[in-house]
């Protein structure tokens, strides 16, 4: 074992040497005699039983997308893309690793979470946390004013992954940002709007999207008396009340966060509350309230934003909700987040506390924090959840037992007997060349049952049937693998006929 | 520094921070941009790649291809265990207590780790993501640390050559469907190059060094190479020669029958299977109507890592208006072959499970599009909007708003100025600036007439149109352009 342990070690330096050679650009001999010696010493170790000592594997926290994710996947994205699309939206792509300097100091307590790059002598790089800090680092850098853009792409988190919930490590961000000094409003009031047209596309059940903003809960907690120190502890408590009760929260606060039980009650006087504009209107002549600056700022600020969201239809679906305190670490105004309702058939599940699905808000000092001069570009935007998407798409496709196809293949290429393959070759390029999806079974010979199994198997709609007799009279016969119908169509006409099957809307095949 | 009173308590933090960090650094540092051998993408290039990227998918898709994704980073140990003497240039990750990862070198092992983590045993799979390597860039000629790949593989056991044939269609078609020009696609076997070898006197132990002599091939002359083979790598003047004689050689099938007959080479196994196998090819190709494109090519020596049978790579011919520009010579757009061996590495028990693939430079593509594009001064829309909502007047907000919704709801792409009272001129300048084509003004007189005006920005005409029919007549102006 010490051996074996020992020859590994030389069999390591070796190779080393070996590689040092090239990179040093030595002579051609020399590095063929050092990789011989190295053939040698390998040779010597034997066969490689270490070879299969892994454990086969993705690393914690992460998954590959199997063909049937994938399908979901693109279907989600898809009607994501398309709603960005449609309001005007650039697109963009940053590198997956920034400069390590450039994360730093950007998520505060979260910072422990990213994952950096070993040193490998060159620049010291982290893993991305998410798209908003390469964002703002992309205005910086190309001296941007304004943008409206999409991203979407991974990010990488060493979090305490709960992969049943859909939290993992590496997983999907969508954001969608308006970058920009405009009138007040107006893009926060489109953000949303994009939120709701996306979700109402997903058709993922009803969902409701709270609002608030930085300043009311700042300014609310400044005149119920909390100790500036305790803003962030308090804040996250607050943000507990969509998943436990009032006294839960109060206890929380009191017991555990030592605010003084007055303080404790008046905020329960104000964050329990939830509404429409009409709430708006009533904080603004709230005695206490309306003596603080920021709050009126904020609820001003609020009053003109439902103006918009009526104009713009989604009034319906938002819900001014005081005890929205979540993710405040770079936002200064507007905060949203939807979230799914829950269906009497889901009561069952976890509380709905889970069900977040898209968030966002303003953020208007982030890029300043990059601009060598400190220059401010403000900022809204929104990120769409996509993983908690894709598994309720999943669950919900399970539920109605659809089947989800992995490929889009629109003909099979078939024959009914022998010595076929070159004709079959030659019909399956034919159908290629013309833009239709066919494929071929990789057999020279297969049978013809196989091969109509393949395409119930794959969700194919059509075969082409190549068969002696058809070929002697120009036909082939085309088969709905739904209906078992085959008609004979002339070899000529067999491209058209099958564009005219598939192009409709729902496959009449 | 007015609104620090409104920033969060973590910026605060970050933002004192920053500042107390010497002057220059912090200033530079934090601008300084990204790391060496990346890059972002901005919209205009984006909409390119996502162009050339929709060819490629579309054509796997239309071969029947499942989609597969897998994470950006793998065992550490999965991936050394692969790349041998390549092992340097992957990029580690830091050991965080946790299990020691690597960022992905290629698409191929993790699609081998993914058979056999599955026990599949068949799966024709295409797979588009981005794989980062540590090797010095050298960026004029496209090479990045972190680039795209576009794999499509066919793994299983089945009747040959069938699925290698597919393979190079495929490159075909998607060569031929990117308007690249001209381009020819070398094809080569393993056993054929490991054959030639052997039958001329190649000694087994410089089979790897001779190989990469003979691959630059395609870029010096046969004396320059044989040259190097004598002279920098010890072998033997006759040897040289006798290679000479094979690897100078390419052609079409007529070349393979040629070798069958070659006294020496027909004595080799190894070289006849290979030999019989790119017959059978060279008659698939012949019924797939794409002979013309391919060319037998002896020289083609390269990236034999963990190639076991048919090898074939897709370079672009410049044509003759071209070689007034600077060559490109981006080397090859596409690669690919035949790896049976690779699979069974992972596997536990060893299982075979034969593969064949190919990749798409999709980089070294893009590249060449954008030169392109560039010498001809072509300007890109980054959106796809089709109607800009405009208000000549002031106090029109409202209205905006509401139509706007209108045309979202209807699906239509559209966009309006984030003003309250924007000045006209200026929002049709955004549209020209932004190749909007269509212009919806709602101002006080439309509003008075029930009618909204629809504006072509190109023709700059004018029509008014009711407004209950606006939707509908915006429909079809863009289904008729």
């Amino acid at each position: 074992m010490a051996d074996r342990a020992a020859l590994e070690e030389l069999v390591r330096l070796q190779g080393e040497r070996v590689r040092g050679l090239k990179q040093q650009k030595a002579s051609a001999e020399q590095i063929e005699e050092e990789v011989a010696k190295l053939l040698k010493l390998k040779a010597q170790l034997g066969p490689d039983e270490s070879k299969h000592k892994f454990v086969l594997k993705t690393p914690k926290g992460t998954r590959d997308y199997s063909p049937r994710q994938m399908a979901v996947r693109e279907k989600v994205f898809d009607v994501i893309i398309r709603c960005f699309k449609r309001h005007g939206a650039e697109v963009i792509d940053t590198p997956v690793f920034e400069l390590k300097e450039t994360l730093t100091g950007k998520y505060g307590e979260d910072s422990k979470l990213i994952y950096d790059l070993k040193d490998q002598g060159g620049e010291l790089l982290s893993l991305r946390y998410d798209l908003t800090v390469p964002f703002a680092r992309y205005l910086a850098m190309n001296k941007l004013t304004n943008i409206k853009r999409y991203h979407i792409a991974k990010v990488y988190r060493r979090d305490n992954p709960a992969m049943t919930r859909g939290r993992y490590r590496e997983f999907y961000q969508c954001d969608f940002d308006i970058a920009g000094q405009f009138d007040p409003m107006i893009p926060d009031a489109e953000c949303l709007k994009i939120m709701c047209e996306i979700l109402s596309s997903l058709q993922i059940g009803d969902f409701l999207v709270k609002v608030n903003d930085r300043r009311i809960l700042d300014g609310m907690f400044a005149i119920c008396g909390v100790p500036d120190s305790k803003f962030r502890t308090i804040c996250s408590s607050v943000d507990k009340l969509d998943k436990v009760s009032w006294e839960e929260v109060k206890n929380e606060m009191v017991g555990e966060k030592g605010l003084a039980p007055e303080v404790a009650d008046r905020i329960g006087d104000y964050v329990q509350q939830h509404g429409g504009v009409s709430l708006v209107e009533q904080l603004l002549q709230d005695p206490k309230l309306s003596q603080n600056k920021q709050a009126m700022e904020g609820l001003g600020d609020l009053k003109l934003l439902f103006e918009y969201l009526t104009l713009f239809g989604v009034n319906d679906k938002i819900s001014f909700d005081l005890s929205l305190a979540r993710g405040l670490d770079y936002y200064t105004g507007v905060i949203y987040e939807a979230v799914l309702l829950q269906t009497p058939a889901q009561a069952g599940d976890e509380p709905s506390g889970v069900g977040s699905v898209a968030a966002g808000g303003r953020y208007d000092g982030l890029v300043g924090m990059f601009d060598p001069r400190g220059r401010k570009v403000p900022c809204v935007g929104l990120s769409i959840g996509v993983e908690r998407i894709f598994s309720i798409v999943e669950q919900r496709l399970e539920a109605l037992e659809e089947k989800v196809r992995t490929t889009e293949t629109q003909v099979l290429v078939a024959s009914a007997q022998k010595k076929l393959l070159e004709e079959r070759l030659k019909l399956v390029s034919e159908l290629w060349d013309a833009g239709i999806k066919a494929e071929l079974l990789y057999k020279k010979n297969p049978k013809l049952l196989n091969q109509l199994q393949y395409c119930e198997e794959a969700g194919i709609p059509l075969v082409a049937i190549i068969g002696e007799q058809e070929l002697k009279d120009g036909v082939i016969k085309l088969r709905s693998v739904a209906s078992r119908e085959e008609v004979d169509v002339r070899r000529e006409d067999l491209v058209e006929e099958i564009k005219r099957r598939t192009d409709q809307p729902h496959c009449i095949c | 520094m007015p609104q620090l009173g409104l920033l969060p308590k973590r910026a605060w933090a970050a933002l004192f921070s920053q500042l107390l960090r010497p002057p220059p650094s912090a200033c530079t540092q934090a601008v300084r941009g990204h790391s060496q051998g990346t890059r972002d993408f901005s919209p205009q290039q984006m909409v390119v790649r996502e162009k050339i990227l929709d060819v490629v998918v579309s054509c796997f898709k239309r071969h029947g291809a499942q989609g597969l994704d897998t994470p950006a980073f793998e065992l550490k140990e999965m991936l050394t265990e692969n790349y041998g003497e390549n092992s340097g240039l992957i990029y580690d990750l830091k050991d965080q207590g946790g299990e020691l990862l690597s960022l992905r070198y290629d698409l191929t092992v993790p699609f081998a780790r993914y058979l056999a983590m599955n026990k599949l045993k068949k799966m024709k799979r295409y797979h588009v993501g981005k794989v980062w390597r540590r090797e010095s860039p050298a960026i004029v000629q496209g090479r990045y640390r972190e680039f795209c790949q576009c794999d499509f593989d066919i793994a299983g056991q089945f009747d040959p050559m069938i699925p290698d044939a597919e393979c190079l269609k495929i490159i075909c078609e998607i060569l031929s469907g990117l308007q690249l020009g001209n381009f020819l696609i070398k094809v080569n076997d393993r056993r054929i190059i490991d054959g030639v070898f052997a039958v001329c006197g190649v000694p087994e132990s410089k089979f790897r060094v001779i190989c990469s002599s003979i691959d630059k091939l395609d870029k010096m002359p046969w004396t320059d190479v044989r040259h190097e083979m004598v002279t920098k790598k010890g072998l033997a003047p006759e040897v040289a020669d006798r290679i000479g004689d094979y690897v100078q050689c390419h052609g079409g099938v007529s070349l393979v029958e040629q070798l069958f007959q070659d006294p020496r080479l027909s004595q080799n196994k190894q070289a006849l299977e290979g030999l019989r196998d790119l017959k059978l090819l060279f008659e698939y190709l012949t019924l797939f109507g794409i002979t013309d494109k391919i060319s037998f090519d002896l020289s083609l020596a390269r990236g034999l890592d963990y190639y076991t049978g048919v090898i074939y790579e897709a370079v672009l011919l410049q044509t003759p208006a071209q070689a007034e520009e600077e060559p490109l010579n981006v080397g090859s757009v596409a690669a690919g072959g035949r790896y049976d061996e690779l699979v069974a590495m992972f596997d536990p028990k060893g299982h075979k499970v034969p593969c064949v693939g190919l990749s798409i430079g999709v980089e070294r593509i893009f590249y060449i599009v954008e030169q392109r594009m560039k010498a001809l001064g072509e300007k890109i829309r980054a959106t796809e909007t089709q109607v800009f909502v405009a208000t000549p007047q002031k106090n029109f907000l409202q209205e905006r708003l509401k139509l706007i919704a209108e045309l979202w709801d209807a699906g239509i792409k559209a966009e309006m100025p984030y003003k309250n009272n924007p000045k006209l001129l200026s929002q049709l300048h955004y549209c020209e600036n932004t190749g909007i084509p269509l212009v919806v003004i709602i101002g006080e007189q439309e509003l008075k007439e029930g009618v909204v005006k629809i504006r072509s920005v190109a023709s700059r005409g004018e029509v008014a149109v009711k407004r209950e029919d606006l939707v509908t007549e915006i429909q079809k102006r863009l289904s008729e352009s």
